[in-house]
């Protein structure tokens, strides 16, 4: 038991956090506990959620991703391009918007791989071209998603569960069971915590770095596609702040930004701890105006609380890393 | 008998020296060059001393922001919070000014923006050095805290923007002979930052600290006080630039920086800083601003819209890195 | 159980393998067998080829000549993963372990059990690295623990247990007992032999002489990354093996000790604690004497220098520099105090050199402020320091003061590092470890140096993991144990055996409850 609370800790803290904020949340909302209060909370962090699963597998292996902005623009703008027609025509959309999105991680794995480019330069070039193709996809905001395939996951199922938190479990734990339980996933981790030692174990981390990014990208274009249900319309501007507060959510749940250890259920977390702080304010009445800076508050205080365990260190070099 | 190498662990690639500090240079100024005869080929109606003269001009803001950027890089840190640090140390320049306006008070308006400037960089030099909090997102957070403050205070209250004459003069004002004073501000400023990194022990420990910080702790340096340093040095950049940019469009307003993070790093690592820092020479930061400033005025003729600029950039961004590191034995 | 019996061919084969770096020779014309079911010694000095050879037997460095044969095949090791799949499993002397990882899935890395998807069973390897771990005599660890809560002799064993679950045709030891102490060798050996007897070959790279003698069948001596010698295990006495390493008939020679009484006291500690090794340690330093400190692994001396160099926070007790207490909370207070103190790492490359940057860059880099005129540095007074102290030392640059340090052998590296502390004109030095992986000509000429800077009124901590060095050397030896101070001793007193005693905690009048 101590050992599993050693190893999660820090994803038990924002799991604590996060209940916390919920059970403020609720008590401040009008509406109260209901199915449609946690349906909007669901939807409301939602695609936040996916973009910060997206943004922890980069992270994990000690790099960043500073294009997951461009690639949720670039799928959301597919997404309204294509989710039109025949069902059969939908279907290949679907294909071809998530294709896109591993695409796209494909070239930024390729680039820090085999280019030897830093992951923050790199991805910060690559999110300027896909914002850049967003545009040329959708050069004003529209599109035709048709409302029934929309409502499909923005709804609950049986009226009780969350179509939104359904889909966001399913997809996270069918990556997540077998990549923990894989040379390719534990590749993703020595990448983040000792590569040479990845190495010498005989491991390809190589082939896990690229991994890490595509499949960020993959979870960028669900975000894409997950905003595409919501709003019905694709908008090539919409990615922009996602880098930024994928970022945020994933050290808010607590994954270390140096790299090696973290879990999938902390990116969630944290994105569920920022939507709902969003809306704390929104219903407890705190002006407007001051909710960007609550916001950066919030984000200051996680990462001195974060920080604070490499202060208390009595070894003054250990901290150095 | 021969030296025998000590093979046992070497825990990083031993990375390339002067010899190699300047292959990226040369790069970047070989790029530079070509762009120029680019111009010359495609729009040489254009081309003439007060086309230069402009595109110098424009430089200087970006070319300030660099210098800025360029010491926290090469600590191995970096500073996202340029775009509103450039921000409200020019509202609180333009600030001060409608309230001191007329006063001999009214010229504190730019030692007040500066000082704000200063600072966000304590801020942001006390939380990465003390707090080891990483830089990346400290700096993002301090960002936050400011837009909000600066949302805050412009929804609230009605606040007076106007650029004060000063900020104006040194944006827009040319020098006898036309070289803008923009410009002159940018290269006392890199004579200053060529001074303090190749002339000094500080730039030393700079380059240092970047390569191993262990190293620097160890052997007796207030490795710390670097780290604020670098920190206060980019705030007091960023606040410069912000009060001439609030002189050159003629007020203070919201969105002002934002469009200038991405170009201010780019221009950094084009120039041959690495992001994990200790190696890069200013005169390449110098020829990465000067790269980025023309594309983006070849991008402005050619009337390319918006998608096309953000490919361009991207796509040169990562082809002049490329080929930096090709080549490279390791 | 795999059959190997009935092997005709050796085991493992080498052919006239070797390896250069650029203009540097570090392997060649190695010849070498070994049939199935046996253990060889490799012995060299530093520098002598032996991280070369499992390099190459290991996947990670090509061999330029020469070929490697397994079973009679020869075969083509072009990574790790190829080494695993051909048998060969290797112990790193820089350990392989993925810190942020689990015991279990370190361990199992190369030999995890799946399930009938292809999938990893977590329970099945953690059920088998448990059974690993008491195989290794580590009852008290976790499997689900991750290794970077382990201390360096568990992870040396985890180390083993990983090479081990792969069952291996070649087992390879790069100095795995570096850190272990004798009841876990005891542990490791007996499995080794168990290996043996199922006929594996094993490689056991060791500097140390008495578990040589106790495992090894047949030993090999390199030189200068040439074969010199192959022998049985025994057939050669320690006197004959020390020349054929260092080709030259050896002799240890320590400079002669201070006569007479040393100087008043420049460092003064009262029950210092820190968290978590040191318990409580009091001593005097006094001017001009070498003070040794010696001790078992883990016993608090290098959290112990650390914590007199600012390093680490005190959490009880005091330390006085002269006449006064002093506020050392950080290297830079140790360096500028009016007593100056300078340490040398442990760790030449990770924490004392700056390997990208030339020698002279290094040398002067604890003093450039010293060495400035209104601020603006003087190249030609860092260069004039620099050149100085590299004919003081006699360091062997061979393309000059801007080579870059990384280049140079071990030896010459730590001379760069000595240049840096003696620029500070220091009262006080910490060494810790200082000829760790240094050739034997290199470490006569820094106990001379040492000597040299005691009989000018320099006080020197020395911290050794070698007895021979303290009782050659030291004029005082410190022993600590279990945090705190276990002997003391003095002149006459300064031999292997007290010293081993006190380490042990045994025998002693002065021996503790542990």
């Amino acid at each position: 038991m101590k050992v599993f609370t050693s190893r999660h800790g820090r994803l038990l803290f924002g799991i604590l956090i996060l209940l916390v904020m919920l059970a403020i949340y609720f008590s401040v909302h009008p509406r109260g506990v209901s199915i449609r209060v946690v349906e909007s909370l669901s939807n409301a962090g939602a695609s936040l959620a996916f973009a910060a699963v997206a943004q922890t597998f980069p992270v994990l292996t000690g790099g960043l991703d500073l294009s997951i902005g461009g690639m949720i623009a670039l799928t959301n703008s597919l997404a309204s391009v294509v989710l039109t027609g025949s069902p059969l025509q939908i279907a290949f959309g679907f294909v071809l918007v998530i294709a896109t999105g591993c695409l796209c991680g494909l070239v930024n794995g390729t680039l820090i791989v085999y280019g030897r480019l830093q992951p923050v330069i790199a991805t910060l070039a690559t999110g300027a071209i896909f914002s850049g193709l967003a545009l040329i996809v959708r050069p004003r905001p529209g599109g035709d998603i048709p409302i029934e395939l929309g409502d499909v996951f923005v709804t609950s199922a049986f009226d009780v569960l969350p179509m939104a938190l359904v889909v966001l479990a399913v997809t996270c734990g069918a990556v997540w069971y077998p990549l923990t339980r894989s040379r390719l996933g534990r590749g993703i981790f020595a990448a983040g915590s000792a590569p040479e030692a990845g190495r010498m174990s005989g491991l390809n981390v190589d082939r896990s770095i690229i991994a890490a990014y595509v499949l960020s990208g993959l979870f960028a274009s669900f975000a894409g596609l997950f905003l595409g249900f919501q709003t019905l319309a694709g908008d090539a501007t919409i990615g922009v702040p996602y880098t930024i507060n994928s970022i945020a959510a994933v050290v808010i749940g607590g994954v270390a930004l140096r790299g090696g250890a973290g879990h999938i259920l902390s990116a969630i977390v944290g994105a569920y701890t920022l939507r709902s702080i969003n809306s704390i304010l929104l219903f407890s009445g705190a002006p407007p105006l001051a909710q960007p800076f609550f916001e950066g508050v919030i984000l200051v205080v996680a990462v001195v609380f974060a920080s604070l365990g490499l202060m208390r260190q009595p070894n003054r070099l250990e901290a150095l890393r | 008998m021969t030296a025998s190498l000590d093979t046992t662990r070497t825990p990083r690639r031993i990375q390339p020296h002067l010899g190699a500090e300047a292959r990226p240079v040369i790069i970047v100024f070989g790029a530079l060059a070509a762009m120029v005869l680019l111009n010359l080929v495609l729009f040489p109606e254009r081309m003439g001393v007060d086309y230069v003269m402009q595109q110098l001009r424009i430089a200087a803001f970006l070319g300030i922001l660099s210098a800025g950027a360029m010491f926290v890089l090469l600590t191995g840190h970096i500073d996202l919070s340029v775009p509103w640090t450039l921000t409200a140390a020019a509202m609180v320049g333009a600030g001060v000014h409608a309230a001191f306006e007329g006063t001999p008070m009214a010229a504190l308006a730019i030692p007040a923006a500066l000082f704000t400037g200063l600072l966000a960089g304590l801020w942001n030099g006390i939380g990465v050095a003390y707090l080891r909090a990483p830089s990346m997102v400290w700096t993002m957070g301090l960002n936050a805290l400011l837009l909000g403050l600066a949302v805050f205070y412009s929804g609230g209250y009605n606040p007076q923007t106007a650029a004060s004459p000063l900020m104006r003069e040194m944006a827009v004002a040319r020098l006898p002979g036309g070289f803008p004073v923009a410009t002159a501000i940018w290269i006392a400023v890199s004579v200053l930052a060529v001074v303090i990194l190749y002339r000094t022990p500080l730039g030393a420990w700079i380059y240092a600290l970047g390569r191993n910080e262990r190293v620097v702790y160890l052997a007796g340096i207030r490795n710390r006080a670097v780290i604020v340093f670098v920190f206060v040095w980019a705030g007091l950049c960023s606040a410069l630039a912000g009060v001439m940019l609030a002189g050159f469009s003629g007020q203070a307003y919201q969105a002002m920086g934002d469009t200038y993070l991405l170009p201010t790093i780019a221009a950094v690592v084009l120039g041959g800083t690495r992001v994990t820092g200790g190696s890069g020479r200013y005169s390449g930061t110098v020829g990465g601003v000067l790269v980025l400033v023309l594309l983006g005025s070849m991008l402005s003729l050619v009337q390319a819209p918006e998608a096309f600029r953000q490919i361009a950039y991207g796509l040169v961004i990562l082809t002049m890195l490329l080929v930096a590191r090709e080549g490279r034995s390791t | 159980m795999k059959d190997m019996a009935a092997v005709t061919a050796d085991r493992l084969g080498l052919h006239g393998v070797g390896k250069s770096y650029g203009a540097t020779v570090a392997l060649t014309d190695i010849d070498l067998t070994l049939p199935s079911g046996t253990i060889h010694a490799i012995l060299g000095e530093n520098g002598a080829g032996k991280s070369t050879l499992v390099k190459i037997l290991s996947g990670l460095v090509p061999p330029d000549q020469g070929e490697v044969a397994i079973d009679g095949v020869t075969v083509g090791i072009a990574s790790a993963a190829d080494a695993l799949r051909l048998g060969v499993a290797t112990v790193f002397q820089e350990l392989s372990l993925i810190p942020d990882l689990s015991v279990a899935e370190n361990i199992m890395m190369g030999a995890a059990p799946r399930n009938s998807f292809g999938l990893i069973d977590r329970r099945g390897e953690a059920r088998q690295a448990r059974a690993w771990l008491d195989r290794l005599g580590l009852r008290d660890i976790d499997p689900a623990e991750r290794v970077l809560a382990l201390s360096l002799a568990q992870r040396q064993l985890l180390e083993v247990a990983k090479a081990l679950a792969t069952r291996p045709k070649v087992l390879i030891l790069d100095e795995a007992t570096s850190a272990l102490g004798s009841e876990q060798v005891a542990t490791l050996f007996a499995l080794l032999r168990e290996l043996r007897a199922e006929g594996a070959s094993i490689l056991f790279i060791s500097h140390r002489m008495h578990e040589i003698d106790q495992i090894a069948d047949a030993c090999t001596v390199l030189r200068d990354g040439r074969h010199v010698e192959t022998f049985a295990a025994g057939s050669r006495s320690h006197h004959e093996i020390c020349s054929l390493l260092a080709g030259r008939d050896l002799a240890q020679v320590f400079p002669p000790k201070r006569a007479g009484r040393t100087g008043e006291k420049v460092m003064s500690v009262r029950d210092l604690a820190c968290a978590p090794r040191v318990r409580d340690v009091t001593f005097d330093l006094h001017r001009g004497e070498i003070l040794g400190i010696g001790g078992l692994e883990g016993q608090g001396q290098h959290d112990l220098m650390l914590a007199l160099y600012g390093v680490i926070r005190r959490a009880g007790g005091s330390i006085a520099l002269g006449d006064g207490p002093a506020r050392i909370q950080a290297p830079s207070d140790a360096v500028n105090a009016a007593h100056r103190v300078a340490l040398l790492p442990e760790d030449r490359k990770v924490d004392g050199l700056l390997l990208s940057e030339p020698v002279s860059r290094n040398i002067v880099l604890s003093v450039m402020q010293k060495l400035t005129r209104f601020g603006i540095r003087q190249a030609s007074v860092e260069r004039d320091l620099s050149a100085r102290m590299i004919e003081r030392l006699r360091i062997k640059v061979v393309e000059g003061g801007e080579m870059l340090v990384g280049k140079l052998s071990g030896g010459n590296q730590q001379k760069v590092l000595l240049a840096r502390l003696l620029a500070l004109e220091p009262s006080i030095l910490l060494l810790v470890d200082p000829t760790r992986g240094i050739d034997v000509g290199t470490k006569q000429e820094i106990y001379a140096l040492i000597r040299e800077l005691a009989e000018a009124g320099a006080s020197i901590v020395f911290l050794s993991s070698d007895y021979e060095e303290l009782v050659g050397l030291c004029d005082r030896v410190l022993v600590v144990y279990g945090g705190e101070v276990a002997a003391e001793l003095e002149g006459e007193e300064i031999t292997d055996q007290r010293i081993i005693q006190a380490a042990m905690n045994i025998g002693t009048e002065g021996a503790r409850a542990s």
